[in-house]
């Protein structure tokens, strides 16, 4: 594991833009569109 | 807890005495720091308003200046909008209660208070945006803390499964706030009892983490908080939820990734390294792509709405508020590339390009946020006049624009002044002749500073008169109300 590390900190900018393409593509999957539909309503059901 | 049963259907108790606090703070403190903006605003035009005392000179008073628009206009805008804004969209009261929220009302009120009165008697640390002295930066820390554990534990308490795209960015400037205030002030005290002290860093990493404080304030605390109030406030007053939710969660990734790397882009030519002046430049350049995905994301809320804006200066201020957020993030990132930078730096170009960003983003979006809260927290119909609110909004957009073109046209000029050489290669102009060729604009900068001031006692008047559940007569059809008109629910 102490091993893994050096190498862990030196290709920080991989992983997080490989952390950031994981969220786009979470955020663009098609499943995922309803649940964010409903979200967008969210501030308009606060008073029901 | 003990009510919660018998409330099962109706709305939870919201608390919004705190709300109403944070907002009449906001009110006062920026037509403070508009005042004292516009005042030193003419000690440049005209040095003799220098005050014969230290404390009324510009140099101890554009602090007050600095400080009362970002962290006491600005920030008592961020706490009522994000605490109005975190309860309704997770459908609980505030964590910890009424007692905590007022501790955090008047432990910030202390902090600005603090600050300021320092300010003025020669108190200050010299680094920009972060003058308090250690005691001050201190007790903020204690009161960021209170902010963060309401703020978290009305998340975690949350009846709503999705956490609103909104509190995300109020959450974020929180968090980063506090890791940007900690380490930047990371100083020792020459004594117990003094308030003098001096950074933990030296030389250039003392000039790298200033600027990485500096720029992120304007990043997290100008920008993600503020989005935070865009994501709630334009749906709101547009009455259509956001255009593209799935573009708000890239919009905030995006931002929270590249911001925070932005800082080197003011240490331009200095001993800072030069593959650090690059990084800087370039994840400000970067930055484009969130900001015109941000921007893009508030104006398309109003496709197929945008008639409100004829009858709504309410939505008016929110949308040239997102318009002004996206011709300063377009500015922004062309300064921090080095070879613009060269011409801009030191110029009033940047206090142009600070103001576009301040004045027409930042302050109108906070205006917007008043506007449509004061009438909902005060229970009044709406609001005291609309016809007022037109004019505060006229008024500030030809003060604006009075003093970013000013500004630019000055800041131009002086860059282009300072590195004009005659045909030996000396240079042609003195110092002095930079400043003394800036003297007309600073004049119409001062002017432009003067409108915008009056537009805000005009909304301080407006609001007053709301608080106080007057309505003026004025001729407007029910259709044309929109969300000016406050819905009660049934």
């Amino acid at each position: 594991m102490a091993d893994l590390l050096p190498l862990f900190k030196q290709l920080w900018l991989v992983w997080l833009v490989l952390l950031f393409a994981g969220i786009v593509v979470w955020t663009m999957w098609p499943g995922n569109r309803a649940r964010f539909d409903r979200a967008a309503r969210i501030p308009f059901e606060e008073d029901r | 807890m003990a009510e919660a049963s018998a409330s099962a259907r109706a709305l939870p108790a919201y608390d919004e005495d705190v709300v109403r606090w944070f907002a009449l703070a906001a009110i006062f403190w920026g037509i403070v720091g508009f005042l004292v903006g516009t005042f030193i605003a003419f000690q440049l035009a005209y040095p003799w308003l220098n005050l014969p005392v230290e404390w009324g000179t510009f140099g101890r008073l554009r602090p007050v200046h600095t400080s009362a628009v970002i962290f006491a206009f600005g920030g008592n805008v961020l706490l009522a909008t994000s605490l109005y804004v975190v309860q309704r969209t997770c459908r609980v009261p505030l964590f910890g209660g009424p007692a905590l929220a007022a501790f955090l009302f008047w432990g910030y009120q202390l902090f600005i208070v603090l600050a300021a009165s320092g300010y003025v008697l020669g108190i200050t640390q010299g680094r920009e945006y972060a003058e308090p002295e250690w005691y001050v930066d201190l007790w903020l820390t204690l009161v960021w803390v209170v902010y963060l554990v309401i703020f978290l534990g009305t998340i975690l308490t949350r009846r709503e499964s999705h956490i609103y795209v909104a509190n995300w960015f109020y959450l974020a400037f929180i968090l980063t706030i506090a890791v940007l205030h900690i380490f930047n002030n990371l100083a020792i005290p020459v004594s117990f009892f003094g308030a003098k002290s001096y950074s933990l860093f030296a030389g250039v990493q003392d000039a790298l983490t200033q600027w990485w404080y500096g720029h992120n304030a304007v990043g997290f605390f100008l920008t993600a908080g503020f989005l935070g109030i865009m994501y709630y406030f334009v749906p709101k007053q547009a009455e259509r939820p956001v255009y593209s939710y799935r573009l708000s969660i890239v919009h905030f990734w995006a931002l929270i990734f590249l911001y925070i790397w932005a800082g080197p882009h003011h240490l331009h030519y200095t001993a800072l390294p030069d593959w650090a002046q690059v990084l800087g430049m370039t994840f400000s350049v970067m930055l484009w792509m969130p900001s015109w995905g941000g921007m893009i994301n508030g104006l398309m809320t109003l496709s197929g709405a945008w008639d409100k804006l004829r009858w709504d200066p309410v939505l008016r201020f929110l949308v040239v508020s997102v318009a002004f957020y996206g011709m300063s993030t377009f500015e922004g990132p062309l300064m921090s590339v080095r070879q613009v930078n060269a011409l801009s730096h030191y110029t009033d170009w940047t206090v142009g390009h600070v103001h576009s960003g301040a004045l027409g983003w930042v302050a109108f979006v906070s205006f917007g946020a008043l506007y449509y809260l004061v009438p909902r927290l005060w229970k009044a119909d709406r609001l005291y006049s609309i016809r007022l609110v037109e004019w505060h909004f006229w008024i500030a957009t030809l003060g604006i624009v009075l003093y970013i073109t000013a500004m630019w046209v000055s800041g131009i000029m002086q860059g282009l002044m300072w590195r004009t050489y005659d045909h030996l290669g000396f240079l042609q102009f003195s110092f002095v002749e930079t400043v003394e060729a800036m003297h007309p604009f600073y004049v119409v900068r001062a002017l432009g500073g003067v409108l915008f001031t009056a537009g805000a006692l005009i909304m301080a008047y407006n609001l007053w008169r709301t608080m106080r559940r007057e309505v003026r007569e004025e001729e407007w059809l029910p259709s044309q109300l929109g969300a000016l008109r406050v819905a009660r629910p049934a």
